[in-house]
């Protein structure tokens, strides 16, 4: 049986990953993944935690973290879609009206 | 021998307020349909009496307390206060937004369905008894208003306050959710009640617990606006059509102080000598921030931004300052801030016409002389803000820090004090502005009936909440009663 704290290594490197993503890319697209990178960590610890445990409170819960994220995607494409309709930009750097 | 239908509906009683909220919002969608463009306005008043009805609700359902759907949603006083407030922001944030949305020609009916999904999630974060629960209803409000916050499809200010928003509450979401992670894993269990068993008998040494605190500290603070995570709040206000930033400055922010509240002062109890000193540190850092960068804004929206997070660093001293009396003033407050901020907001929307967008605060001048009723409910607000008695700011402000020298925090409420004497520079600004400069040229205000109600509401309440709070903290106290 594989050890638990296999699978928190693999999920806190995974979190590193979707933080450091987040903050260094500037393709809005590789930040969207990044943020979803940082969910499926939480997911995995979730599901790892409760196989542990026995309790099944933590697999209901990657459930719902599923159905939020793919909302929080078409949202997200949403919006992408109307910046680069009015400003033919998908890099963040460019977002810049507002500043100060 | 009650059937099975009646049976379905005693369950779901407890959830009367939230699923008359969602039901409304749901049939909005539908009639949006049926409803010519001239006539959208009928929407935003059948959703205010949507609200109306759930706050009814809410009223007759205060008797009945409890815990619900096997300890995932508490029906207390607490979750009904803080419930009202949500009414509070929502009907007013419907009522500044009608005729706004006509200027702004963007009248469409999803506006007020969404206003009111974000209305239902805040009240399950206040009544969350679950991680779960908790999460969903985080997700569900912030979701609406990144949409709501990008709302002007043609603007390119008002996308760019959405992707801002997006990218950074979301990455916030994906922190809170590994400290969620985190603490589930110890615990064992997502429900509030169980991890605070758990860390009763837990050793607190241990660095895991420390690193799932600080990650819903962070997220949560980010939906407050406390400094460091302030970084998205001056951009989505002022690129945010004005009514959704008037709702977005009162209900998210009092709905992450519930959340606080509840996971601070309740669940993390045994942990309070470490939570204060991070707390604390938040707060000062919150008001400075908050009080400094406002001083050099000459965009209305941009200073009120600033502004909503000096008002954030109040509350988080009243939430340092912990305890029945903390908790009551932190309540008291973020429903005095409701009111305040909802009225400047208005009174900002009233300067918004076709062709100019008048949110310079160099546009406001001149207003004692051409508008005076406007110029003296702004006047009002602003004094309120700036905490002058008799108004209602001046009362919130007093609790908050009287009782952070109650807790032993004396340095802190000091440092609220010097830190509110410096705001009084950039809201008087706007007064010197309205009644001591020259108009540029006759400024026509945009007026309706929904706006001057609002308006109305805002002001009496900024008024006799300031003459008469002893019943209001009073309230507060006996809410907060149930989780301490």
């Amino acid at each position: 049986m594989i050890p638990l704290s296999w699978y928190i290594i693999l999920s806190a490197a995974l979190f590193t990953i979707g933080i450091v993503g987040v903050l260094s890319r500037r393709n809005i697209f590789i930040i969207l993944m990044s943020m979803e990178l940082m969910l499926n960590a939480a997911n995995i610890n979730l599901v790892a935690f409760s196989h542990y445990s026995q309790t099944l409170t933590g697999q209901i819960f990657v459930m719902f973290v599923i159905t939020v994220a793919a909302a929080e995607a078409a949202v997200a494409l949403a919006i992408i879609i109307l910046l680069s309709r009015n400003r033919g930009s998908i890099y963040v750097d460019e977002f810049n009206i507002m500043k100060g | 021998m009650p059937t099975l239908y009646q049976q379905f509906m005693q369950s779901m009683m407890p959830i009367l307020p939230e699923a008359i909220v969602i039901i409304v919002a749901l049939t909005v969608l539908v009639f949006d349909f049926f409803i010519e463009k001239e006539r959208k306005s009928l929407l935003g008043w059948y959703s205010l009496a949507g609200i109306v009805i759930a706050a009814y609700a809410s009223y007759t359902l205060m008797p009945m307390g409890g815990t619900f759907f096997g300890g995932t949603f508490h029906l207390d006083p607490f979750a009904t206060f803080f419930n009202f407030v949500f009414y509070i922001a929502c009907g007013l944030g419907i009522l500044v937004s009608i005729n706004y949305l006509e200027v702004e020609d963007i009248h469409r009916g999803e506006y007020y369905a969404l206003m009111l999904f974000a209305t239902s999630g805040m009240m399950f974060m206040a009544s969350a008894g679950d991680l779960i629960l908790l999460y969903l209803g985080l997700e569900l409000m912030a979701l609406s208003i990144y949409i709501l916050a990008g709302f002007m499809r043609g603007s390119n200010r008002s996308n760019e306050a959405a992707i801002k928003y997006l990218i950074l509450g979301a990455f916030s979401s994906g922190i809170m959710l590994y400290g969620m992670s985190l603490l589930y894993g110890l615990a064992g269990t997502t429900n509030l009640s169980g991890i605070l068993a758990f860390l009763r008998v837990a050793d607190l040494s241990n660095p895991i617990i420390f690193l799932a605190m600080i990650m819903l500290t962070v997220s949560f603070g980010f939906k407050v606006a406390a400094a460091p995570f302030h970084m998205w709040v001056p951009d989505v206000y002022e690129g945010a059509p004005t009514s959704v930033t008037a709702f977005m400055s009162a209900g998210p922010k009092v709905a992450g102080f519930a959340v606080l509240l509840r996971v601070f002062l309740y669940t993390f109890e045994p942990l309070r000598e470490h939570s204060t000193a991070i707390l604390a540190g938040l707060a000062v850092l919150t008001m400075a921030v908050g009080n400094v960068m406002a001083l050099s804004q000459t965009n209305i929206k941009r200073m009120l931004a600033y502004s909503s997070i000096a008002h954030a660093g109040y509350a988080l001293v009243g939430l340092a300052a912990g305890g029945p009396d903390g908790a009551a003033s932190v309540m008291l407050y973020v429903l005095i801030y409701a009111f305040m901020n909802m009225g400047a907001f208005g009174v900002v929307i009233m300067l918004r016409k076709a062709g100019e967008r008048g949110e310079e605060i160099s546009d406001f001048a001149g207003l004692g002389k051409t508008n005076k009723t406007a110029a003296f409910l702004m006047l009002i607000f602003m004094f309120s803000l700036t905490g002058i008695p008799p108004l209602a700011g001046f009362i919130g402000k007093f609790y908050i820090f009287k009782s952070a020298v109650e807790a032993g925090l004396v340095w802190l409420a000091v440092a609220g004090v010097l830190f509110s004497a410096i705001s009084a520079y950039f809201y008087l600004r706007v007064i010197m502005v309205m009644y001591m400069h020259e108009p540029k040229e006759s400024i026509e205000l945009s007026s309706a009936p929904s706006l001057a109600l609002a308006l109305a509401i805002s002001v009496t309440a900024v008024i006799v909440i300031g003459i008469y709070p002893t019943d209001l903290l009073n309230y507060a106290r006996a809410s907060i009663a149930g989780i301490m």
